[in-house]
């Protein structure tokens, strides 16, 4: 494989996004009172490209994914826009997000036991999805069901679409749950954790397979994960929530290299890497823990883990803009940004 | 060496479970006050060999030492001469504190179930202090293991493991369950409380990049053996066997320019089954490198410089094997 082949098409400003979110919020009633989840998240997915979103448990990427097509429980207030291809998603009939759930937008979670039926064969829940949303025959689906399972790697799958889930390894049953995704092509596919319950040896797998589906299939992904490894091996552009707000975007290499949000550059500091903190006794920390919100404050909701943060964090929420200099779709909200780095700053002027 | 300067000792530890062979020959030695990170996928039998270590599980055959002591058959009642020499921080905080027990309870309970009598006002002070260690402040034992983020409840765990002055803490897993910045600070209390106490330690985890601070040597398993054992600077810089590269190189490196140049070594998804394990070396059905004599013959703990592999392509001489031929210079250099 070239390097060429692993850095994969950069997302084209030219084309229409297939996924347009915007000031989407979610708020969920509870006996407590009100949670708010999602505060005003908008993001887009460019056709073929790989999104990836980034955060700690509890700021509110599983819950902005599942909004996405209205997979949330009654519970929650959904507000806001998702247009997918140009349609609207938010506050759309049930029996109209039926037809566009797996057949335009298709979802694969962490733990892929859960999600599989154990009593049919792979075959066989792959084939209903080809049955229910193409009206194909049994014959046909499973024929297809057989193409699907080889598409995602996995070997001698002509017996493997007889097996049930319980008879195949963690690695094989996420690779089942991606055939099961595309299997109608969709343009769109959310990936929640898909890694997270997987060994190294197996992840790396998984996130080829993912690459291999963008590169052939020209499928737009956004992938959802706390590891900013898995980020920087599959992404194009990242996104970093925290409680519930976008705080930083930016094309993947930009992230890495000149983090601007305190929140962004704390998340890398403390991801351990091999080879990488060599001869360094310890890790950078993060004090505290993400807050669970009952109303969006105007404050900045990062301040109180914030090396940074001084009173006017505290009195008004940054707005999310351009880093200045401003370069490639770089955006950020923090009044107090890491400085940048001076190579960063003559690249930007020069 | 005398045994005494050994925390722990293992010679050919064996576990199975009926026919599932989990651990299959480990042999392993941790001076006092050194860190062994025992490191592996699920399903290499890291986690059974702690807990034979700990006595949870009676072993099969081999030995288990601890400071000089053989534990590997001795009963319960036997046992509790030496529960206080080692302790076990597990994966889970939820599931490994008891939710109806108070935390200062919690942390108490070993002080209470060793010999020693304290009085209450003793034992209170002993757990306030503990917590302090573990950076809780005192109030936190008047409450529920549920009150806690997960964060806080590990470093309750980590507070009962070290309460009775053990000689070696088994940590399995201690941060697999935790946020990235969460994890941060665990580690960082780890390393800390390890250097300013000086207990050994057995770090047994999947996730190599979390070892790097904290392990003085490295043991690395598949399917119940060891296949390579070293240093840490062995492991990291010049790693022998052909699993340990490739788990080296499956692991993301949180940097895309870097993490897009490497060239991963894609293993199969598929562990072979504990119940029948391959035949000669056992890593052969995954292994880039396999030639006829990996299936017939089993291979030999080849020594080497600074560290021990079970492979026929390492030598003595400390030629070894490249699953990454083509990406020789970035990695092994």
């Amino acid at each position: 494989m070239t390097t060429a082949e692993r850095t994969g098409t950069p997302s084209s400003a030219v084309e229409a996004p297939v996924l347009e979110v915007r000031d989407l919020s979610v708020a969920f009633r509870t006996e407590g009172g009100t949670v708010s989840a999602v505060d005003r998240v908008s993001l887009d997915l460019a056709p073929g490209e790989i999104v990836g979103m980034v955060g700690e448990s509890g700021c509110g990427k599983s819950v902005t994914a599942m909004s996405i097509a209205g997979l949330l429980p009654g519970s929650a207030r959904v507000t806001g826009s998702v247009r997918l291809q140009g349609t609207e998603l938010v506050g759309t009939r049930e029996s109209v997000l039926r037809r566009v759930r797996g057949k335009e937008i298709a979802y694969i979670f962490q733990e892929p036991m859960t999600s599989l039926n154990p009593v049919l064969t792979v075959g066989r829940q792959i084939g209903e999805v080809l049955q229910v949303h193409e009206r194909m025959s049994g014959r046909a689906a499973r024929a297809r069901a057989v193409e699907l399972l080889s598409l995602v790697g996995i070997p001698s799958a002509a017996t493997r679409v007889d097996n049930y889930p319980h008879q195949l390894s963690g690695g094989m049953r996420q690779r089942v749950m991606i055939a099961m995704a595309v299997a109608c092509g969709p343009k769109v596919l959310v990936a929640d954790e898909p890694t997270t319950a997987l060994d190294v040896t197996v992840q790396a797998g998984i996130l080829q397979v993912l690459r291999d589906l963008r590169d052939r299939l020209g499928t737009s992904i956004l992938i959802i994960t706390h590891d900013l490894g898995v980020i920087a091996d599959v992404a194009d552009r990242v996104v970093v929530m925290y409680a519930g707000r976008v705080v930083e975007r930016a094309p993947v290499t930009d992230l890495f290299a000149f983090p601007y949000h305190q929140y962004t550059a704390g998340l890398l500091s403390a991801s351990p890497t091999p080879g990488v903190h060599a001869g360094t006794q310890r890790l950078q920390e993060i004090p505290g823990l993400v807050p669970v919100l009952s109303t969006q404050p105007d404050a900045c909701t990062f301040a109180d883990r914030c090396p940074a943060a001084d009173a006017r964090c505290r009195e008004a929420a940054p707005p999310l803009e351009a880093v200045r200099p401003a370069i490639n779709d770089h955006v950020a909200a923090c009044w107090h940004p890491c400085p940048a780095p001076r190579t960063h700053v003559e690249e930007a002027t020069a | 060496m005398t045994p005494q300067e050994n925390a722990l000792e293992l010679e050919d530890l064996v576990m199975h479970f009926g026919p599932v062979r989990a651990v299959d020959g480990v042999s392993l030695t941790i001076p006092r006050g050194r860190v062994t990170a025992l490191v592996g996928e699920s399903g290499s039998g890291k986690s059974t060999v702690g807990r034979c270590v700990v006595r949870l599980v009676e072993p099969t055959s081999g030995v288990v030492r601890i400071a000089g002591a053989d534990v590997t058959h001795l009963s319960r009642r036997q046992l509790r001469r030496h529960r206080s020499d080692v302790s076990i921080v597990f994966q889970d905080p939820a599931g490994s504190l008891n939710p109806r027990m108070l935390v200062g309870d919690i942390v108490a309970e070993p002080l209470r179930l060793s010999r020693r009598r304290l009085s209450r006002r003793d034992r209170e002070a002993r757990v306030a202090a503990e917590l302090g260690r573990v950076g809780l402040r005192a109030e936190v034992a008047r409450r529920y293991p549920h009150e806690l983020s997960g964060g806080q409840r590990q470093r309750v765990s980590i507070a009962r493991a070290l309460i009775s002055e053990p000689m070696l803490l088994i940590a399995d897993e201690p941060t697999s369950a935790l946020d990235v910045s969460v994890q941060a600070s665990v580690l960082n209390l780890l390393a800390d409380l390890q250097r300013d106490i000086g207990f050994a330690c057995l770090f047994i985890t999947h996730d190599l990049s979390a070892v790097e601070y904290l392990a003085d040597d490295i043991a690395v398993m598949y399917l119940g053996q060891l296949v390579e054992k070293g240093s840490r600077e062995q492991i990291f810089a010049r790693p022998a066997h052909p699993y340990t590269q490739a788990l080296l190189s499956a692991a993301p490196v949180a940097d895309p320019e870097r993490q897009r140049q490497r060239q991963q070594v894609l293993l199969g998804d598929d562990l072979p089954s504990a119940l029948d394990p391959p035949s000669g070396c056992r890593f052969r059905t995954r292994c880039p490198l396999a030639f006829d004599r990996c299936a017939t013959e089993v291979p030999a703990q080849i020594e080497f410089g600074d560290g021990v592999a079970a492979c026929h392509l390492v030598q003595p001489d400390g030629t070894r094997p490249d699953v990454r031929a083509a990406e020789t210079n970035e990695v092994l250099s």
